[in-house]
């Protein structure tokens, strides 16, 4: 079983990088782009054979330490 | 009586500021992370500068569950004084020992270079001997010193006086160097026993470098 977790910066928390990239897409011509947000995917391979056990345990492993909660959100997709 | 100066794997501002510690008369230790204990006469722990872990996931963020970070709080909830410098006010930061997280600098750049700050509170052990308001130049080397807290917890600051040092032009207006809120280079937290600050003191204690206004800060801090 995988679990992949996304990470991004909250609502309202500026992304430099999202807003270089936003500016950059631009530049090269790329138009009708809103808002660009930058995360990160980090992808978990389980010994788990219980999805919700697993989700409940990358659940805290995320708050502990795969997420800043002050700055960024994160989900999880429990994939097997 | 001994500053203890923690060092991480990546840590590499540990031997200047144990130099500067030392040329000041203080004693100091030098603590690998996987120590379990601090030395029993600390009267100051200083997580120095440096890339903690590469910097790997977050800055700071690996550093915090180090085995010495458990008595390092302990050592702090106590009420004892502990002082962060650079990467190690980040890992204060995900450690929980202040509030708020330090973010990429808004222009992306590695910002290194002498800069201007302002003493915004000095009624606290760090900046004691400093007037409030004085301008002190003192470099900055980070790439991850965007200081980030939402505005509850920046009215909270604001209301203990926790707000230690801002950045500032010579004359003391406030720059957006690197997207900090309310250009906040260091704060402290509510009991005023914790100080984390992205500039670097400890290399600002010789003429021929350029500055001496780390000096002030270092004393006050150590004694």
């Amino acid at each position: 079983m995988k679990a992949i977790v996304n990470v991004y910066l909250k609502q309202g928390v500026l992304d430099p990088q999202g807003k270089a990239v936003h500016h950059a897409l631009g530049s090269l011509g790329f138009e009708g782009i809103k808002n660009v947000r930058i995360g990160k995917q980090i992808v978990l391979e389980l010994e788990a054979k219980d999805e919700q056990k697993a989700a409940q345990e990358v659940q805290a492993m995320s708050e502990t330490l795969l997420a800043n909660t002050v700055i960024e959100d994160f989900d999880i997709e429990i994939v097997q | 009586m001994s500053v203890a100066i923690l060092r991480f794997p990546g840590t590499n501002c540990e031997f200047d500021t144990e130099y500067a510690f030392q040329k000041l008369g203080f004693q100091t230790t030098i603590v690998w992370h996987n120590d379990a204990t601090l030395p029993s006469d600390t009267n100051l722990v200083v997580v120095a500068g440096g890339f903690s872990y590469g910097d790997y996931l977050r800055s700071g963020s690996i550093a915090k569950f180090s085995p010495i970070m458990k008595d390092v709080i302990k050592y702090a909830n106590k009420g004892g004084k502990v002082l962060g410098i650079c990467n190690g006010f980040q890992i204060l930061c995900e450690a929980g020992l202040l509030p708020g997280a330090l973010k990429r600098n808004t222009n992306l750049h590695f910002i290194s270079k002498y800069q201007y700050l302002k003493v915004a509170n000095n009624n606290n052990i760090f900046l004691q001997k400093c007037e409030k308001d004085e301008i002190l130049n003192i470099p900055i080397a980070h790439a991850d010193g965007n200081y980030y807290i939402d505005d509850i917890g920046l009215e909270e600051l604001k209301k203990g006086e926790q707000i230690l040092l801002q950045y500032v032009d010579e004359k003391g207006e406030l720059l957006p160097i690197n997207g900090s809120v309310a250009s906040i280079a260091g704060i402290c937290n509510i009991n005023k026993t914790i100080f984390g600050l992205m500039p670097h003191p400890e290399r600002a204690i010789e003429a021929i470098l350029g500055s001496t206004d780390g000096i002030k800060m270092l004393e006050s801090f150590g004694a």
